[in-house]
């Protein structure tokens, strides 16, 4: 466990997940219904992800970075179903 | 033959598949996913339900479970394994069969009574089956539809893979009407609709005989009661 020294603020990753581009995105599908439905026809695909925060405690370093790709792949996505389409670090432009 | 049903955090057809074990006369296990102990069973169901709420992907969390180390390792030495809807989802998390489980393409949670082709007999869980048999069981789920990449696709058809494909209707839009998918070896099975809700005549999905009399499920544990007899 990396004990937190209250001399770095916490740093946030944002991991963000979609499903496959080629697969069916029912939820998606779903919102566009319903934006179609109230007048709101402009936009003609919706597709719903998931993003995930991240927090540890303290700087970020390349042990983290290789344990957020890891799991990122391993466990926040499934590769038959989704791809993992954004890691942001903080500072970064995201 | 003593066979375990495992009980994940929101299980909820645990109690029928151990039900469904005792009476095609095998001795019924309940297993805790937070244990490391299998109590030397002989085969493994992972039953449906909505195991962490389904958070994060059906099964996903489930998947990785304390117990599920000794399942992906006794699987991997033959151990018959069978995963019911929720069951199948953990079972494509831990790469244990392959493709996924995505949302039906209707979007709705679905509950019928569904006919299925057999498509392989070669297995322990479906030997008491003809190749090519139709069967009526339960389906009831929100995120059942099968997905894989065309090349997966076309590995799991022309390896023989596919245990039931859905027929009559396709009720989830899984591809090539999939239903149900087997490994390589052949001992690990996963499946969405449920046997175990098909076992006993009065509680079963109606038939063409009467209401409520399909029992076909019971084949399934019966086949891989067999399945052992033969082995030992």
């Amino acid at each position: 466990m990396r004990e937190w020294s209250g001399d770095h603020p916490l740093s946030t990753i944002v991991v963000e997940v979609m499903p496959k581009a080629e697969l069916l995105d029912p939820q998606g599908k779903a919102v566009a219904g319903a934006l179609a439905r109230i007048g709101k026809g402009e936009f003609s695909g919706v597709r719903v992800g998931k993003r995930f925060e991240l927090t540890v405690d303290g700087p970020i370093d390349d042990e983290i970075k290789a344990a957020v790709a890891e799991i990122a792949s391993e466990i926040l996505s499934n590769s038959v179903i989704e791809d993992v389409v954004g890691i942001h670090y903080p500072g970064e432009d995201a | 033959m003593r066979i375990g049903v495992i009980t994940f955090p929101g299980s909820l057809d645990d109690r029928d598949a151990l039900r469904a074990v005792r009476m095609a006369g095998a001795e019924p296990v309940a297993l805790w996913h937070g244990d490391h102990d299998l109590q030397g069973v002989d085969a493994l169901v992972l039953p449906g339900g909505f195991s962490y709420g389904d958070y994060l992907r059906c099964g996903a969390i489930a998947s990785l479970s304390p117990i599920m180390t000794e399942v992906v390792d006794a699987a991997g030495k033959g151990m018959p394994v069978l995963g019911i809807c929720n069951g199948f989802q953990m079972l494509a998390e831990a790469h244990l069969v392959a493709g996924g489980l995505i949302r039906n393409d209707h979007g709705n949670f679905i509950r019928r009574d569904q006919h299925l082709i057999v498509e392989n007999a070669d297995t322990p869980w479906t030997n008491g089956f003809e190749q090519g048999q139709e069967i009526v069981i339960p389906l009831k789920n929100g995120e059942g539809g099968f997905i894989a990449s065309a090349e997966e696709l076309k590995r799991l058809e022309g390896e023989g893979l596919v245990v039931f494909r859905y027929t009559g209707v396709n009720p989830n839009g899984s591809l090539d009407d999939i239903a149900g998918v087997r490994n390589e070896r052949g001992n690990v099975v996963g499946l969405m609709p449920h046997p175990e809700h098909a076992v006993e005549a009065g509680f079963g999905p109606d038939t063409a005989v009467a209401m409520r009399s399909g029992v076909d499920g019971l084949t399934f544990f019966t086949s891989v009661i067999r399945s052992a007899l033969v082995e030992a």
